[in-house]
């Protein structure tokens, strides 16, 4: 059995949490005051040798992201904070903020210390007030307290770190994205090489990383990297949020080492919906390709789960038992890639259109027998061929679906409707209005940008 | 421009204390950043603090300010969905009717809400008191259904809850969010703020709902700690339930100290196969990375170097860039 190991959590039940004196309380800073005492360089080793790995999709290396920074040349070099939060079923950094945002000021400014970035950035995506308070609020309390602005702890390090507020728009989360949308354009993603590591923010060298990430950084710093890498498994090394949602009894975050299974956490969480069984679940967010009850012993770390078939992503561990109709759940999914599709390439931006109206017709009743295959051929002219990886993410759910329930999809079309009761899959008594989703009404429905 | 400006310099038309105040405010914005430009985001939000929307006189604001075209300032502004073209509502209700929240009972939700108040996606109601929109996920699906009015949370809604809140939201009175300010602010304060505009009101509102707080009551309850941070952990806010013996700072590899994380706390049944812990023996080796490239798109996926890495990839790692020559074309 694995145990929970709160760490970044650890504060998060604090009278006011999310002030500066609760969290020098419980000896925040120690890591930003031992860091001023490092070589920068000495830092990113440090960062290297626990084995953190990025914490906002893809698991690369941090202490080698940082690495890859060109050396310095007298010009600004930036870290930008990706705090976009927005993969469908991912919740860990908004909550991480909104209790504990000194967690994540100190790992900036240990982070820009390490780098050589005097201005530092903090993209939080605009659709959650509270968050963007508490982030502005906790800059101010941590320079006004000597942690931010010019002469750090009295160091001869500056640094100035700017909260900016996005507007609505899941692409922003992609890296080169989000840089050209905090240089104030459309947030569409950039061709790589070259990487933001050589031209990212006003084509300077930059460091993007996201919140949990950075805010793993003070305790690998206060602790050592060995303390770090001592938790979770060999290849993914630490702590980790797991976002538990849907049908489960007690859904929420739960902070424990890489590798606990979702058996594990199912158990600590008090088990699927009572009455029900588990039917599927992402195991990283609504990109990632769905799992069934066979993976529930697979441990939920980034080689593990990738040799299952799917990604750790965002650990976003979204739950649905047995009354949930897997077309509808896919279908809703396509919507918001298609929704969500910057439009910068063909192949997703037609690609995810044509999904969408092939599921549509299925989950109403109008499919035909050859619009499965057609899902699939679909699917293999998006994946691999778009320009960035929110079109192949468009995919996963789709193809793993129909791997894994086609008779589902089938049912669909030979039974001319969804065999489902929406109303039982919800926490609430209704009555449903129409069978159809309103998202299939059409008309008023969810818009391209 | 048919309208007398007020300002022989702008062609936005606003009154000259507006005009005043906007300039000031767009002044700090851009200080904020090596580059002006960067500050067309919170702009936008300024002038929906304003007038309740991007209106024509706002996008000639941003245009005037940051030296750009009308038409480059409205080429932003349609990409984000945040920026309403119409004068928004005093209260956006926004259902979140994402997979999850959907078939927890957010589709129930936007239904109800939607006959209730007479109105369908991205309508206003005739008092002008809501705006109903269907949102995307908005990172709160452990409290699902989720409704945001104004972008503050309301988690755990019912059909009842939501029409119950959208009726006391329309006599005027102050709401409550679950998880947030002590009350719903209006959509121009809340733009005022997005645009970095602090209201003092950071430190309002409970730290974390139930479902945050989850795992670590649960932690918690093992290790028969109650209270916040470890007093004797040193260094960062760090795990006090981390075996209750391990020292803030391991000694080398294979010390007796070294925490062993995966037993102690909540149960000492040991690791878990495959687990190594507490061996430090797994640092990685110098730079190497681990298999990461098939995250990267592979339209982009040349290098190995610090690339993409997303949530979406197809763990088959698909085909190898199988015509590498488009991407050029794709791009507009
Ligand atoms: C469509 C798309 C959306 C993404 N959204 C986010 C996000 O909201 N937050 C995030 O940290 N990373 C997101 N990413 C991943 C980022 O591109 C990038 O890999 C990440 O911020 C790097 O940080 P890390 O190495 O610390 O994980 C997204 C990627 C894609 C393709
Ligand atoms: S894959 Fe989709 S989101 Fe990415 S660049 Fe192409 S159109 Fe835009
Ligand atoms: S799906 Fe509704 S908040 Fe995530």
């Amino acid at each position: 059995m694995t145990d929970l190991l709160p760490v970044l959590t650890d504060t998060w039940d604090a009278e006011r949490s999310w002030k500066l004196a609760t969290y020098e309380e419980a000896g925040g800073y120690a890591g930003l005051r031992k860091a001023l005492t490092m070589e920068p360089g000495d830092l990113v080793q440090a960062v290297k040798d626990s084995g953190l790995r990025g914490r906002g999709g893809a698991g690369f290396p941090t202490g080698m992201k940082w690495g890859f920074l060109p050396p310095p040349d007298g010009g600004p070099r930036y870290l930008v904070v990706n705090a976009d939060e927005s993969e469908p079923g991912t919740c860990k950094d908004i909550p991480l903020m909104l209790a504990s945002p000194q967690h994540l000021i100190e790992g900036v400014a240990i982070t820009s210390y390490a780098i050589g970035c005097d201005h530092a950035f903090i993209y939080v995506r605009g659709e959650v007030l509270h968050v963007y308070r508490r982030l502005l609020a906790a800059v101010t309390e941590a320079r006004d307290a000597g942690y931010l602005g010019t002469d750090v702890l009295g160091s001869g390090f500056d640094l100035e770190v700017t909260v900016h507020a996005g507007a609505g728009a899941y692409i922003c989360g992609e890296e080169t994205a989000l840089l050209d949308s905090l240089e104030g354009k459309r947030g569409q993603p950039r061709l790589k090489p070259p990487f933001p590591a050589v031209a990212g923010l006003y084509a300077r060298p930059t460091v993007v990383n996201n919140v949990e990430s950075i805010a793993s950084v003070p305790g690998i710093v206060a602790h050592g990297p060995d303390w770090f890498s001592a938790m979770g498994t060999e290849k993914s090394s630490g702590h980790g949020l797991f976002s538990l949602s849907g049908h489960v009894t007690r859904p929420g975050q739960y902070e424990a080492p890489l590798g606990i299974t979702l058996r594990e956490l199912l158990d600590l969480a008090g088990g699927v919906r009572a009455g029900h069984e588990l039917k599927f679940w992402t195991p990283g967010g609504s990109s990632t390709p769905i799992f069934t009850a066979d993976q529930l012993d697979t441990p939920l770390d980034y080689e593990s789960v990738g040799a299952a078939g799917s990604m750790l992503g965002t650990r976003a561990l979204q739950i649905f038992d047995d009354t949930t109709c897997v077309v509808r759940a896919v279908s809703r999914w396509t919507d918001f890639y298609a929704h969500e599709s910057c439009g910068k390439c063909t192949p997703c931006r037609e690609g995810t259109y044509w999904l969408k109206q092939v599921l549509h017709r299925i989950e109403a009743g109008d499919g035909e027998e050859r619009d499965v295959d057609l899902l699939l051929d679909l699917c293999d002219n998006i994946l691999g061929r778009a320009f960035c990886a929110l079109g192949d993410g468009a995919t996963s759910p789709v193809t793993s679906s129909v791997e894994l329930f086609r008779d589902e999809y089938q049912a669909h079309i030979d039974g001319g409707g969804c065999p489902f009761d929406p109303s039982a899959s919800a926490l609430f008594e209704y009555t449903p209005r129409n069978r159809r989703t309103p998202a299939l009404a059409g008309g008023a429905g969810v818009g391209g940008h | 421009m048919t309208a007398e400006p007020t300002s022989a310099r702008s062609q936005a038309r606003y009154d000259a204390e507006t005009l005043a105040s906007l300039t000031a405010d767009a002044a700090q914005i851009m200080a904020r950043y090596p580059d002006p430009r960067s500050g067309l985001l919170p702009m936008l939000h300024l002038v929906q603090s304003v007038d309740g929307y991007v209106s024509r006189d706002g996008i000639m604001f941003c245009a005037e300010q940051l030296g750009m075209t009308a038409a480059e300032v409205s080429a932003v502004a349609t990409f984000y969905t945040q920026y309403k073209r119409h004068p928004n509502g005093t209260y956006t209700v926004g259902v979140c009717t994402n997979t999850l929240c959907a078939v927890m009972g957010g589709d129930a939700i936007f239904e109800e809400l939607s006959e209730h108040l007479g109105v369908g996606h991205d309508e206003t109601t005739e008092d002008g008191a809501i705006t109903l929109e269907r949102v995307e996920c908005n990172a709160a699906c452990d409290y699902a259904p989720v409704v945001m009015v104004n972008w503050e949370f309301f988690d755990n809604q019912t059909p009842e809850s939501a029409a119950a809140l959208t009726d006391r939201l329309r006599l005027g009175e102050d709401v409550a969010p679950t998880r947030g300010a002590s009350s719903v602010c209006s959509f121009k304060r809340m733009s005022r703020v997005l645009a970095g505009f602090p209201d003092g009101r950071a430190d309002e509102g409970e730290t974390a709902g139930a479902p945050t707080l989850a795992g670590l009551r649960l932690a918690r309850a093992a290790s028969g700690s109650v209270g916040e941070g470890d007093p004797s952990s040193p260094g960062a806010p760090s795990a006090s339930v981390v075996p209750p013996s391990a020292p803030a700072r391991p000694g080398q590899p294979g010390d007796e100290g070294s925490p062993s994380p995966t037993s102690g706390a909540a149960s000492a049944s040991g690791p878990a196969a495959g687990r190594a812990p507490g061996t430090g023996e797994e640092q990685q080796e110098a730079e190497v990375p681990p298999e990461t490239g098939a995250e990267r798109s592979s339209a982009e996926r040349k290098p190995a170097a610090t690339g993409d890495e997303s949530p979406g990839r197809s763990p088959s790692g698909g085909k190898a860039d199988p015509e590498p020559e488009r991407k050029g074309r794709d791009d507009d």
